[in-house]
């Protein structure tokens, strides 16, 4: 065990693990979050807490993480290099695990151009490879990266992203390999659309006994309606939704598409379960948090195990 | 080179709002070779200024010079005798930035910059010029084929491409190449791929300007 957190161990004793997503509110609510973590208590194993997702301005993960570890729930604290330099981020993950915070998700994030503050400088002093390996160091050395001891040390279990989506193909499953060298316990995947070449990435990855050195859980991501479908397939770069998804989505009913869109969650938790290397999946019901008890109920992902 | 462009002509005509006569200096140095700061660049801005301030009745004597270099103070040094007592207002200066930082060193006057300096780089083709070096300060574009990453990649990722590399392009603009994709197609021309295998270490930065504002000192050249 390297770090002990529930989500470690539902991944240790052979679970199938799920975990949530929750986006920070834009202002200091605390009532926003405890009503989205209300749909995820009791569902999922952990939940991810986003940083500033899209480079839009939103509560601390840090602090929503903390609001989350005192509501009896578990996060996942996604941190990005955009916005901390690597004094920062070290600082940051030893306030994180004197918090009770035990899992992190390292990426590199959203480019600031993309959100509500384009005039910002960004940092980008790591990468998100690089983070991987600061976590990694403050936990199995113990030391920081100036090789200072730590006076306390931070076992966090470490998580990373990975699009099977991106370009180029053939170097995605070399990335995949990079952040399990680097230190990456666990892999969440953008949300797959494109279940064939899905695939075909896990076959590789399969094949080269990554899916042994690592927990590899699918991202699932409920399409809303016919427009959001359109969304993600047009202007989310690095997103392949397949035309059959849209044309599914057309086909129904105005009213009826949020059902369709539950539908083809399940459907597709159904087909990445069946995926050889795949040990759990991120559903990431985006503003759509109360529809996860339904989508897990319905993908028989329901109760979630207790583990010890 | 240093790469540059040109003010809007609004911000400049309000920078002079207030002066009868300037001097407008321009560079023959890299300002030239990016057609933003040359003799022939002097020459067009000191006509639309003049042509400005003449329709709003409130004449503006603008005299040209285009020195050898504006970052020596060899050729800085030349600007003296036009100065002392012409009744200049101000000096514009046509070069990189660097120019109006040695004239304010060495004359008591305003100097004002006339061009955004932009970045290191070179020209593609006739009148677009791209970014290629962010002067770091140790560079390490060996590793990957000979292209920059930490200039070139929007996130400068030293273990690119991100996940939002998508069609040879990069997530920020479907104007930018992704620097990472190339660097990928690169190595497998050179069939070097398994270079980019291992996770590329943290760099220093204390080469950059994270350092503070550097400087270079050369022992064997100093007089
Ligand atoms: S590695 Fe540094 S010095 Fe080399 S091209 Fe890139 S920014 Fe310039
Ligand atoms: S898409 Fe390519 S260039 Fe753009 S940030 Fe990602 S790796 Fe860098």
């Amino acid at each position: 065990m390297k770090a002990g957190s529930n989500l470690e161990k539902v991944f240790t004793q052979g679970h199938f693990a799920v975990t949530g997503e929750l986006g920070p509110p834009r202002g200091a609510s605390v009532e926003v979050i405890e009503k989205k973590a209300g749909y995820l208590r009791g569902v999922v194993d952990s939940i991810n807490v986003t940083d500033n997702q899209t480079s839009v301005v939103r509560m601390s993960s840090v602090a929503v993480c903390k609001l989350l570890v005192d509501m009896g729930l578990e996060p996942n604290l996604q941190m990005v290099c955009r916005d901390r330099n690597r004094i920062a981020m070290q600082s940051d993950l030893l306030g994180a695990y004197a918090l009770g915070i035990r899992n992190v998700l390292c990426l590199s994030g959203d480019h600031n151009r993309f959100g509500d503050h384009p005039q910002s400088k960004n940092v980008f002093d790591v990468d998100s490879m690089q983070l991987i390996s600061i976590v990694k160091k403050l936990r199995d050395e113990g030391k920081m990266l100036s090789g200072q001891e730590l006076e306390g040390v931070p076992k966090f279990f470490i998580g990373a992203a990975a699009n099977p989506f991106g370009d180029p193909f053939e170097f995605r499953v070399t990335r995949l390999a990079k952040k399990i060298d680097a230190g990456a316990d666990f892999i969440q995947t953008q949300c797959i659309y494109n279940m064939e070449k899905f695939r075909k990435y896990m076959h590789i990855a399969h094949e080269e006994g990554l899916t042994e050195k690592c927990y590899i859980m699918a991202g699932i991501t409920p399409l809303k309606s016919v427009g959001m479908a359109r969304y993600m397939a047009n202007f989310v770069p690095g997103l392949d939704v397949p035309d059959y998804y849209i044309n599914r989505l057309k086909g129904v009913d105005k009213k009826k598409q949020a059902d369709e869109g539950i539908k083809i969650a399940v459907e597709q938790i159904q087909e990445v379960r069946e995926i050889p290397g795949v040990k759990g999946i991120h559903l990431m019901a985006i503003e759509w948090e109360h529809k996860v008890p339904e989508i897990l109920q319905a993908a028989g992902l329901l109760p979630r195990p207790s583990v010890n | 080179m240093v790469v540059a462009e040109r003010k809007p002509i609004e911000e400049i005509l309000a920078m002079v709002a207030d002066f009868k006569k300037v001097l407008l200096v321009g560079c023959k140095g890299c300002v030239t070779v990016c057609c933003a700061g040359g003799t022939k660049e002097v020459g067009i801005l000191g006509s639309a200024l003049r042509i400005a301030r003449k329709k709003q009745g409130n004449p503006l004597e603008v005299v040209e010079h285009t020195l050898e270099r504006q970052c020596d103070p060899e050729y800085v040094d030349q600007l003296a005798p036009m100065l002392a007592g012409n009744g200049f207002d101000a000096v514009l200066s046509m070069a990189c930035s660097v120019g109006p930082q040695f004239i304010a060193k060495k004359y008591t006057i305003p100097v004002y910059p006339m061009l955004n300096t932009t970045f290191i780089g070179g020209a593609l083709e006739h009148g677009v010029w791209a970014e290629f070096c962010q002067s770091c300060g140790n560079c390490i574009i060996h590793n990957f084929g000979g292209l920059c990453p930490i200039a070139r990649c929007s996130k400068s990722l030293m273990n690119g491409p991100c996940g939002g590399s998508a069609n040879k392009k990069c997530e920020v603009s479907p104007e930018i190449d992704c620097i990472w994709h190339l660097i990928y197609d690169r190595m497998v021309e050179l069939g070097q791929l398994e270079k980019l295998r291992p996770v590329f270490p943290i760099k220093d930065w204390s080469t950059s300007r994270d350092g503070g504002p550097r400087k270079i000192v050369r022992e064997d050249l100093k007089l």
